[in-house]
């Protein structure tokens, strides 16, 4: 077990070497640098100042070369100095993940809890009305492009719609709140958190649910269950107990894998509501080619994919006695 | 028609409540006889499977082949039928539409402030006075309106349907190519060829793909591809970035077949291996393939128009559903104009749903557990 553990980290320490080499290399092959983005409309600008500008990014250096100082300093934990924010970018990390880490999580127990019960639920009654409407409902969720979802939410509960909720932002731009907690200002926060919530949680429990209605199924028409039906066990303990046991496996190893999807979503979803997150700034990043941001940000989202797939792996090995490692 | 839909199903759901074990049975053996006859279907020809039907129904006993039930087990299913429907209508909207329309996608409609009359761009000369018909609202002319730069809607929800039906396919075969063929070999070969494939399609997966897709975006600008070619290296891009999870798929089907007793055989009566994996491995993978393609075909046109929402994918002045619908970050369009942005945001849904729900139907038509 733990020679298989280790084998696995290695292994994703290279998949990660080769990831961040293959971004690295795309990133800096933007043909338009920061540089002469940022100073393209001022007219003043040499070409030598704009030269001795890329000296001081660090933009000068060959693909290569500049690679391997990333690397460096990138193991060291130095991740470069945001060229957009001035700052150091693990600071602009910390500054703005809370919010993209907050979304993330909220929207992950409620697809859990949406997900789990249903998915038990259109297992039971299979073929049922229930179970088509259920399907039909999650389809719909799978296949809505998230833009459309996003307007057709502004527009009914939006200023312009029954003006309950607000469209963009984190807080009413009116109001000033005093530094620290109050519960005006969480509400505020929450109030606008609904409609990327919805977004997130109306796209992503189809597939979890999906999931579980599919594992289910086959847990209902085990052996085993049939063996605790004949029996006499109560429905309730042999759907609850018996079957959903069993499918809590695949769940928990999808869980380990869908953890990324939430976070690579957020570049969406948070543009859309002009949430100040991770994922947005990774759009301004990339329109203004701040490579130590993007490989920051982008490496950060490759770290938590190689490690869901680990702790799925893992966990995988640990729950189900059936899987042997060599 | 739905009313004896739901007839069925709670009829169907009443026997079952009812002999829930007697079915259970029943599905066992359908099961088994499924198992039988694919294995039967995998040593005859199909010149044989028919005679053996034709006994069969004489002797008062049907038996179908694969194929046959295969097909009655995906018209069965409602959602998927429906889907099939929804698709060959939207087929036949994007791709023989703009032959019955009077306007293209691009041409621009302006109206002479005078008369009120509509001007056509190819007249524009005749009259001075003519300004823009922007954001007008669904007439005879113009069933679907025109939107904020005098467009037709209607047009371009044709053409636009052409384009994100095409990206669709065009990345589907791309990354079913390199898909299979990257993941039988890992699955086949094994060993250190499985080693180097497999970290390959986990570095892909690895790379976020909104954020490659702005860089790579930006890449294509700048090296001045006009907005016309400029999709047709984006589904090459998408169809290669894609190819990883097919790869993974495919493997793992491969290695579970290859510890079949028919690959066992194979092997010892010394079948090389091109015919081996392109015989017999392969078929077997059809089912997945197929389901995947489909499944896929939804989530391919689902990122494409998201791209083209973003001003990543297809460029103006060309349409494509995705852009169309970009239109709504106008506030004055999202509150005034539903014209604009519903129809396109409506087309999408529609078109992945179909693709989801045929897909659905093929897997359960293919899977012999999920028999009802």
């Amino acid at each position: 077990m733990r020679q298989y553990i280790i084998r696995r980290i290695l292994i994703s320490l290279i998949v990660l070497l080769g990831v961040s080499l293959m971004l690295y290399t795309l990133v800096r092959a933007m043909p338009a640098d920061y540089v002469s983005l940022a100073t393209s409309a001022s007219p003043k600008m040499t070409d030598e100042m704009r030269n001795h500008l890329r000296e001081i990014y660090g933009l000068n250096k060959s693909i290569i070369g500049g690679y391997f100082d990333w690397l460096g300093s990138a193991l060291k934990g130095d991740l470069g100095t945001s060229l957009m924010f001035a700052r150091p970018v693990t600071e602009v990390i910390k500054q703005y993940a809370p919010v993209t880490f907050t979304v993330a999580l909220i929207a992950l127990v409620l697809e859990l809890l949406i997900s789990i019960p249903l998915g038990i639920l259109a297992a039971r009654k299979q073929y049922s009305r229930t179970d088509y409407i259920i399907t039909i409902c999650v389809f719909i969720g799978i296949s809505v492009p998230i833009f459309f979802l996003a307007a057709l939410m502004k527009k009914a509960f939006g200023y312009y719609g029954l003006n309950i909720l607000p469209v963009s932002g984190m807080l009413d731009a009116r109001k000033t709140y005093p530094a620290g907690f109050s519960f005006a200002k969480f509400g505020d926060y929450a109030r606008h958190f609904v409609m990327p919530i919805a977004c997130f949680v109306i796209t992503g429990c189809g597939s979890m649910l999906r999931y579980t209605r599919t594992n289910m199924l086959e847990a209902l028409n085990a052996d085993y269950v049939r063996t605790a039906r004949a029996k006499g066990v109560p429905e309730h303990q042999v759907v609850y107990s018996h079957a959903f046991r069993n499918t809590l496996i695949p769940i928990v190893t999808l869980l380990g894998s869908s953890l990324p999807g939430l976070f690579s979503g957020a570049a969406i979803t948070e543009g859309l509501f002009a949430l100040e997150g991770l994922g947005n700034i990774a759009l301004r990043a990339a329109n203004m080619a701040d490579v130590p941001y993007l490989m920051g940000f982008n490496m950060f989202l490759a770290v938590l994919t190689v490690l869901g797939y680990l702790i799925s792996d893992i966990l995988y090995a640990v729950v189900d006695p059936r899987v042997r490692l060599s | 028609m739905i009313k004896k839909n739901q007839d069925d199903i709670k009829k169907a759901s009443n026997s079952r409540i009812e002999d829930a074990e007697d079915i259970a049975a029943k599905t066992m053996a359908d099961t088994d006889v499924t198992m039988e006859n694919d294995k039967a279907a995998e040593d005859d020809s199909v010149a044989s499977v028919e005679s053996f039907s034709q006994e069969d129904i004489a002797a008062g006993q049907v038996f179908l082949t694969p194929g046959q039930m295969v097909r009655r087990q995906f018209f069965r299913n409602r959602l998927a039928v429906a889907g099939i429907i929804v698709l060959a209508v939207i087929a036949v909207f994007c791709f023989l539409g703009p032959a019955f329309s009077k306007y293209t996608e691009t041409e621009i409609f302006y109206i002479d402030e005078d008369t009120g009359m509509e001007v056509r761009m190819a007249d524009l000369e005749d009259y001075p006075n003519a300004v823009l018909n922007t954001k007008a609202a669904p007439t005879k002319e113009h069933v679907l309106g025109t939107n904020e730069m005098g467009q037709d809607q209607l047009a371009r929800l044709m053409y636009g349907g052409r384009i994100s039906l095409m990206v669709g396919f065009v990345v589907v075969i791309v990354e079913m190519l390199l898909g299979v063929t990257l993941g039988g070999m890992a699955g086949y070969y094994g060993g250190w060829v499985d080693m180097v494939i497999m970290r390959l399609v986990e570095m892909f997966v690895s790379i976020p793909f909104i954020p490659l897709m702005l860089i790579i975006s930006s890449l294509l600008i700048s090296l001045k591809i006009s907005p016309q070619y400029k999709i047709y290296y984006t589904m090459f891009i998408m169809g290669i970035i894609y190819w990883a999870g097919v790869a993974r798929m495919i493997r793992g089907n491969i290695l579970s077949l290859r510890e079949m007793e028919y690959m066992q055989a194979c092997e010892a009566t010394g079948i090389r291996t091109r015919k081996r994996i392109f015989k017999h491995l392969i078929p077997n993978t059809m089912p997945l393939i197929i389901v995947m393609a489909t499944m896929d075909l939804g989530g391919v046109i689902l990122m494409e128009s998201t791209m083209s929402f973003l001003g990543i994918g297809v460029g103006v002045p060309y349409a494509s559903w995705g852009n169309m619908v970009s239109s709504v970050k106008d506030n004055v369009v999202m509150r005034n104009c539903p014209w604009i942005w519903v129809p396109p945001g409506l087309m999408i849904l529609f078109t992945v749903l179909a693709f989801n729900f045929v897909g659905d139907g093929l897997r359960d038509a293919f899977d012999p557990k999920m028999k009802r």
